[in-house]
């Protein structure tokens, strides 16, 4: 007889890493020896490469193209123009929004750097050569550049395509140059409210037009195998099945002959949500030439012409008591979507969910409209790490309730506690629509202000801020308080869809005989570690340690449809699906352990990794034994096998929620602003792998840094771009990041399978208010109620003059 | 972001490399480290048909000292300049501007030839030349000959470099021991250009200053050398309002474009508050 040392409960549970464990991202082993493998990695024999003539200016007609010098490079192959795409009605194509949008300037270009020709040249080389002699007389037409002015009667018209249109695809246009106009929530209601209230706050918030700037640009390879009739394509894309579904509709070819392919993508934060130019044209070349084309993106392409973010000018109003009680919200968006409205928001949000403006406060009215409308710049508009328009959102209520609390000279902080939704009112429906899963705010900001010291940073301030009337500093102090609660993981196809596509995601579990096992799902990652932190939801769900499973995304040809990874949506929505999956699989295993054990399913219970006989845990049969039988014995009425897919339409969005706080020091006489200290604290509900949380939080606040402080894609009054070169778009490094301190809360999603709601995108949206707030607070004593982001040091600088403090 | 085609071309020696620069003519450009030319090349705002690669020209290379005679060639480059510590001591303001320049792995390609001969007022050597009055040492088919870096800089990208002709050396005289120094740089990020930048250095003799010159970088179409600001410190105790003197004397001369670092009148205040602190600085560190 074997003696066997017994395994431990807890042991039997570390050796899972499932749930909660800070299990080493698997990803990494590869990303840090320089063997990951992106789209540019790959190779294929007779690959040409594609390269774009683009505008010099912002608007103007185009009057002629001659190609000839271009042609005669050696290892040029074809220039592609608007005309060449027209017979296969490809010269156009569909927008996420419900616009088109000119593959290849057709007769027009509308923004700097579009798209005017598509040179194809055995190498990149001669491609560029070639861009260089492609011969292009424009007729220079008045840019429109400054929103405001989009809608007056004399502005000049930008899409003549659409210049009739009364009607677009969210309703009557009232001009040409407008796109829609979205109203939620009850105005005659909120205007009361405003009319009646004690105290009413107005302030015009505008966020910056900024970019993701992944550090990989967008690209792709497109194969079409004449033999078989079959297209793949390779590339950077965020949504690989709704891009095939997408390709298919506009081409007519048959989805079964289309396989869309994401390797490893370095960073997406967005910019890879939507359909560019550069793939369309790639895969009519490969069809045309039969060989492989490979389209990257140089940095100034990136960040000039695929998918900016924000542009969004906001106008708010809020009513309250004398105490600080909002009785009432009011707001009204003016949106930049530049030349073509290519947002990536689900259908029936052309504004994203930009009515989660209410926030994290009980507001009992409130009313939003929001109009899009085009100018001379580059299109987009996309949720630049952040679910559709949250951060927007989040960052004009959050200045808002800070403009109040300044009004009534009350603590900012004090205000936000006043106006919470307390924990018993959850689930909570907001006055525009919205239902709040779960949430404990006062909890959250009490832990935040009692972690950082709060009273003792303001007893600070006090004394730097007598101490700068002395003349002995000329350094400002700034606290920023900032709560957020975003609205992720998109969502119930009763209301969400991308092009008509439902937005619910999908897990299919393989479990092998020897009791390992691959999850495929509908998602992509792009730097979030999937690959790690989904083996530990399945590890909780089936006993199988996350070790032992392999976890594959991105290729439409293996993977189950799903729609991708943006929003965080990918923890709420295909997490949900594998812990789903994952439940099937144990009902089958409980049947063959029932069968196995001679016993009822129902005297069955489930103890970490195996079934055991309830009252008898000595008889038990392991997923690993379970697994083996499923293939391999015979049991009467159950077919052989152990998988199990699932389609899982999320019942309601999940709500993760944060308090963040940040200290300033502003040197008035350069306008350099020094991060003293950040701390975030993020109940993201269920914490799946504490490590990989803390590791999102620190990306997002670093970007949520770079916006607040210095990111911004603008535009002179030519319709010339500037910021287009990490010259000067601002992209932090060590030097410029301050120390992150993070923390948590923990409050689960109760709709969620395994409570969990996402939270790579959190710090993005909560950090840019916090160094907004940080900065406007640093000067709130002098009377400064908002200042315009980005908080560079010019800028800040002005404000500081403004006030008089400059020497 | 791809060059148009060029030939590469390798001398060994200095003379090799002006024969090949004459022959050649107008469409030939000398590459040092290439951390200017190679992002205008890329963006094809340099189209040069010929590159001849100084790197393997020994002669080009190293820091001599001869007693308080400084020479740098010009292939040197700004890591091997930040790390002489004989160059630290002799004349510490080339360490501490040079640790403001771009990044460690820029620096540790950049030359400080390349720095001073490329012409682009963003650099930080040039303005830094003009306060030490040092001089460049040309080598062209003619032979040599010796400029001051204050009769160098003609325009942006435009010097006094003749076609043909190589920058082979830098040539400082080192101020006397216990003078003061200081660059100040402000800039938006690490591997930014100056949004203002100074370069002070200073003299005293009993507590008043005997001696000071001050310049400025990127404020301007060149580096500009601020004659008045550093008179305006002669003869003073470099008291507050002799610092404000020169800070005004300084900002008289900023002439900055408006760019993304800010438009022209914060880039004017901040010459003036780079000036401060900088002559605030030096004199601190001036026995
Ligand atoms: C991201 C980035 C940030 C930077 N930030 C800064 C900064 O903050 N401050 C700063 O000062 N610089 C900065 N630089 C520039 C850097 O210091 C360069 O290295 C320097 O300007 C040029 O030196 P090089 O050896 O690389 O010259 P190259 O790029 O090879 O040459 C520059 C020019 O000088 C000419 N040249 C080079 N050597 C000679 C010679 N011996 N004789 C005649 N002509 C010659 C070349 O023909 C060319 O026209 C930055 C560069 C980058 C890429």
């Amino acid at each position: 007889m074997t003696v066997q040392t017994p395994v431990s409960l807890e042991e039997r549970k570390d050796k899972l890493q499932g749930l909660g464990c800070s299990r080493k991202r698997v990803e990494d082993a590869r990303f840090t020896q320089g063997k990951g493998h992106y789209v540019d990695d790959i190779k294929l024999p007779g690959m040409l490469f594609g390269d774009f003539v683009r505008s010099p200016i912002g608007h103007g007609r185009i009057k002629s193209i001659n190609k000839e010098a271009a042609l005669a490079v050696p290892g040029v192959k074809a220039v592609l123009t608007a005309d060449d795409l027209r017979p296969l009605g490809l010269h156009w194509m569909p927008t996420l929004a419900g616009d088109v949008q000119a593959v290849l300037a057709d007769e027009k270009v509308l923004f700097q750097n579009q798209e005017v020709a598509f040179v194809v040249a055995e190498d990149r080389y001669a491609a560029a050569d070639a861009v260089e002699l492609v011969e292009v007389d424009y007729e220079e037409l008045p840019p429109l550049v400054d929103p405001h002015r989009s809608m007056d009667p004399d502005a000049p018209i930008l899409r003549e395509d659409i210049k009739d249109k009364t009607e677009g695809a969210h309703g009557p246009r009232r001009h040409p140059n407008h796109i829609f106009t979205w109203e939620v929530g009850d105005k005659a209601a909120t205007e009361q409210a405003l009319a009646a209230a004690a105290v009413v706050v107005e302030e015009q918030i505008t966020y910056q037009r900024v970019h993701p700037c992944p550090l990989e640009t967008c690209g792709c390879v497109a194969s079409m195998d004449k033999i078989n009739g079959k297209l793949t394509i390779w590339g950077t894309f965020q949504a690989p099945h709704a891009v095939r579904t997408v390709a298919s509709l506009i081409t007519n070819i048959p989805e079964h002959n289309i396989r869309i392919i994401s390797p490893d993508i370095g960073g997406g934060f967005g910019n890879k949500v939507g359909v560019y130019p550069g793939y369309i044209c790639s895969a009519v070349a490969s069809i045309v030439l039969g060989v492989p084309v490979k389209w990257i993106e140089d940095r100034m392409e990136n960040l000039s012409t695929t998918a900016f973010a924000r542009d969004y000018h906001m106008t708010g109003r809020i009513a309250a008591t004398p105490e600080g009680r909002i009785t009432g919200l009011w707001c009204h968006v003016l949106a930049d979507h530049g030349a073509f409205d290519a947002c990536a928001d689900p259908t029936k949000f052309p504004a994203g969910f930009f009515n989660i403006c209410t926030g994290s406060y009980d507001v009992p009215v409130a009313y939003v409209s929001v109009d899009g409308v085009y100018t001379n710049k580059a299109p987009g508009g996309v949720a630049y790490r952040c679910s559709f328009r949250v951060t927007e959102a989040s960052y004009f209520i959050e200045r808002m309730i800070d403009v109040l609390a300044r009004k009534l000279d009350r603590d900012p902080a004090e205000i936000r506690m006043i106006n919470f939704i307390r924990k018993e009112q959850f689930p909570y429906q907001s006055a525009l629509g919205w239902e709040y899963d779960s949430g404990d705010y006062h909890t959250a900001l009490a832990k935040a202000l009692k972690s950082v010291d709060y009273d003792g940073l303001r007893a600070r301030q006090k004394a730097s801020r007598e101490a700068f009337k002395r003349g002995e500093t000329r350094k400002l102090m700034g606290v920023g308080v900032a709560f957020f609660t975003e609205i992720v993981g998109a969502g119930p196809v009763k209301n969400c869809d991308i092009l008509g596509l439902g937005m619910f995601d999908s897990c299919e579990i393989r479990i092998h005989p020897t009791g390992s096992a691959i999850a495929r799902l509908g998602t992509i990652s792009q730097g979030q570690g999937h690959a790690t932190t989904f083996a530990q939801i399945l590890a909780s769900e089936i006993g199988i340690p996350a070790a032992d499973i392999t976890l594959e995304e991105g290729d439409t040809d293996t993977a189950p449809y799903g729609l991708g990874t943006y929003g965080s949506r990918s923890t709420p929505v295909a997490g949900a699906a594998t812990a789903m999956a994952g439940r099937k699989i144990r009902a089958k295993a409980q049947m063959i352990a029932a069968y196995l054990l001679e016993v009822h399913e129902g005297d069955l219970e489930w103890e970490v990794d195996r079934f055991q006989v309830k009252g008898n845990p000595e008889r038990f049969k392991t997923m690993k034994e379970l697994a083996f039988a499923a293939y391999n014995q015979a049991i009467p009425g159950l077919e052989p096998g152990l998988e199990a897919v699932s389609y899982y339409d999320p019942p309601n969005m999940t709500y993760p929620f944060g308090a963040y706080l940040c200290v300033v020091q502003i040197d008035v006489d350069t306008g350099v602003t020094e991060i003293e200290r950040f701390y975030a604290l993020d109940d993201c509900g269920t914490r799946i792998n504490p490590m990989i949380i803390e590791g999102q939080v620190h990306g997002g606040l670093t970007e949520a840094l770079a916006i607040a402080m210095g990111q911004e894609i603008s535009y002179d009054a030519d319709g010339n771009v500037h910021g287009g070169s990490l010259m000067d778009f601002f992209l932090p490094t060590a030097v410029e990041t301050p120390a992150w301190e993070t923390d948590w809360t923990e409050t689960p999603s109760p709709h969620h399978p395994i409570g969990a709601k996402g939270v790579g995108e959190s710090p993005n949206v909560g950090g840019v208010s916090a160094f907004s707030n940080a900065v406007n607070d640093a000067f709130a004593h002098l009377g400064l109620t908002h200042t315009q982001m980005p908080h560079d040091h010019w800028r800040v600088w002005q404000t500081a003059q403004r006030l008089g403090v400059t020497g | 972001m791809i060059p148009g085609s060029f030939d590469y071309h390798r001398p060994r020696t200095l003379e090799e490399a002006v024969s090949l620069l004459a022959s050649l003519g107008e469409e030939s450009r000398v590459v040092a480290g290439g951390h200017s030319l190679i992002p205008m090349m890329k963006l094809r705002m340099a189209l040069p048909e010929h590159l001849v690669d100084l790197q393997d020209v020994a002669e080009l290379k190293g820091i001599r000292i001869d007693g308080s005679q400084i020479t740098i060639g010009a292939m040197t480059t700004q890591a091997e300049m930040i790390a002489s510590a004989e160059l630290a001591r002799l004349c510490p303001i080339l360490r501490e501007t040079a640790l403001q320049i771009a990044d460690p792995q820029i620096r540790s390609l950049g030359t400080v030839g390349g720095n001073v001969a490329n012409g682009d007022p963003g650099n930080d050597l040039p303005g830094l030349m003009q306060a030490l009055d040092a001089r460049y040492l040309l080598r062209g088919p003619g032979g040599e000959r010796e400029l001051p870096a204050r009769a160098f800089y003609e325009g942006p990208f435009t010097t006094a470099l003749d076609p043909g002709e190589v920058l082979a050396a830098v040539r400082i005289a080192a101020p006397a021991a216990g003078h003061g120094w200081a660059y100040e740089k402000q800039k938006r990020k690490i591997g930014d250009y100056a949004t203002a930048a100074a370069a002070v250095l200073l003299e005293l003799e009993g507590g008043t200053c005997r001696k000071a010159s001050i310049a400025l970088t990127n404020v301007g179409d060149t580096p500009l050398l601020a004659e008045a600001a550093g008179r305006a410190l002669v003869g003073t105790a470099v008291d507050a309002a002799a610092v404000k003197a020169a800070a005004e004397a300084a900002k008289a001369i900023a002439a900055p474009a408006e760019d993304g670092r800010g438009p022209r009148a914060f880039r004017v205040h901040l010459t003036d508050v780079m000036v401060t602190r900088a002559v605030e600085k030096a004199r601190s560190r001036a026995s």
